[in-house]
């Protein structure tokens, strides 16, 4: 085994490696933490409201929650693809695929925008029900994650254009790219308990 | 064989397609109308595997350290499991 382990190229690990700065793991597990708090307090409300909040979630564009679903997991998908090709030292396939990764970034942008406004003309407001006020503040703390992650694919896609990720140096993507993993995954999980458990 | 920590081209789109039509099939579920602990249970299942592809193949928590695997598994776990609890106990009222 440690024979194998010898002879393996460069590039590969030798062994268990977390993938980008130990600091955005923290982070990471804090932002988690915060979010974790928020559904539990959304899933208890919703449990003393159960009425209120079956027929108000009936009233979201779940078709809208789909897209912008399927916007952040194909996000993530380029930007596993971005990552895969910085290792091989193909900083311009690396560049564009983090291009594509922030298009359906601001994808999610648009439609989240378009949502909101439906539900502003609609009166809904954080003051208007407890489910409502779960609904906008729950989407927008995770609205405004996505932008940062924007802000953090486009510094990644700048790097990339310069060339200054290789396999010898990954850090910077892998830590820009594991935190828009983050953003992902806690919207898979508050995409089914806002807009579709009833 | 090397650890290659963030794995093959071929690999991240077969999951990508998986990811897709999970949700897809979630859309439609939520679609049915069908209000069931069984329905809950499907669905809580497929957001549990898409949660655990970012965290093990797209994060690539797979090749690091077991504690990192622990603490985001095991986050995603306890959430889904207080929010069976507070299901439970509206269904229950």
């Amino acid at each position: 085994m440690e024979n194998t382990r010898n002879t393996a190229t460069l590039a590969a690990a030798p062994g268990p490696r977390l993938a980008g700065d130990l600091a955005i793991w923290f982070f990471i597990l804090a932002e988690l933490l915060a979010f974790g708090v928020f559904f539990a307090a959304y899933a208890f409300t919703r449990a003393k409201n159960l009425e209120l909040f079956n027929v108000e979630q009936q009233a979201l564009n779940r078709g809208a929650g789909v897209i912008n679903t399927m916007l952040l997991l194909t996000a993530s998908y380029f930007v596993v693809r971005a990552v895969q090709a910085a290792e091989r030292a193909a900083s311009a396939q690396s560049a564009r695929w983090l291009l594509a990764a922030i298009c359906c970034g601001l994808g999610f942008i648009g439609v989240k925008l378009t949502e909101y406004s439906a539900a502003f003309a609609h009166g809904v407001s954080l003051s208007s029900s407890p489910f409502h006020m779960f609904y906008l503040s729950l989407t927008f703390f995770h609205f405004m994650h996505v932008i940062l992650g924007l802000v953090i694919l486009l510094a990644l896609w700048n790097g990339a254009r310069k060339g200054r990720y290789h396999a010898g140096d990954m850090n910077g993507m892998e830590t820009g790219a594991a935190y828009w993993h983050m953003v992902d995954l806690v919207w898979l999980i508050l995409f089914p308990l806002v807009y579709v458990i009833n | 064989m090397s650890v290659e920590v963030h794995g093959t081209p071929r690999r991240a789109t077969i999951l990508w397609l998986l990811l897709i039509t999970a949700t897809l099939l979630t859309w439609g579920l939520g679609a049915t109308d069908v209000a069931g602990r069984l329905t809950i249970l499907i669905l809580a299942v497929l957001s549990f595997w898409k949660g655990s592809v970012i965290i093990l193949d797209f994060m690539a928590l797979r090749h690091a350290p077991a504690l990192w695997r622990a603490l985001t598994l095991g986050w995603m776990i306890l959430v889904w499991a207080v929010i069976a609890i507070a299901y439970w106990k509206g269904i229950s009222r």
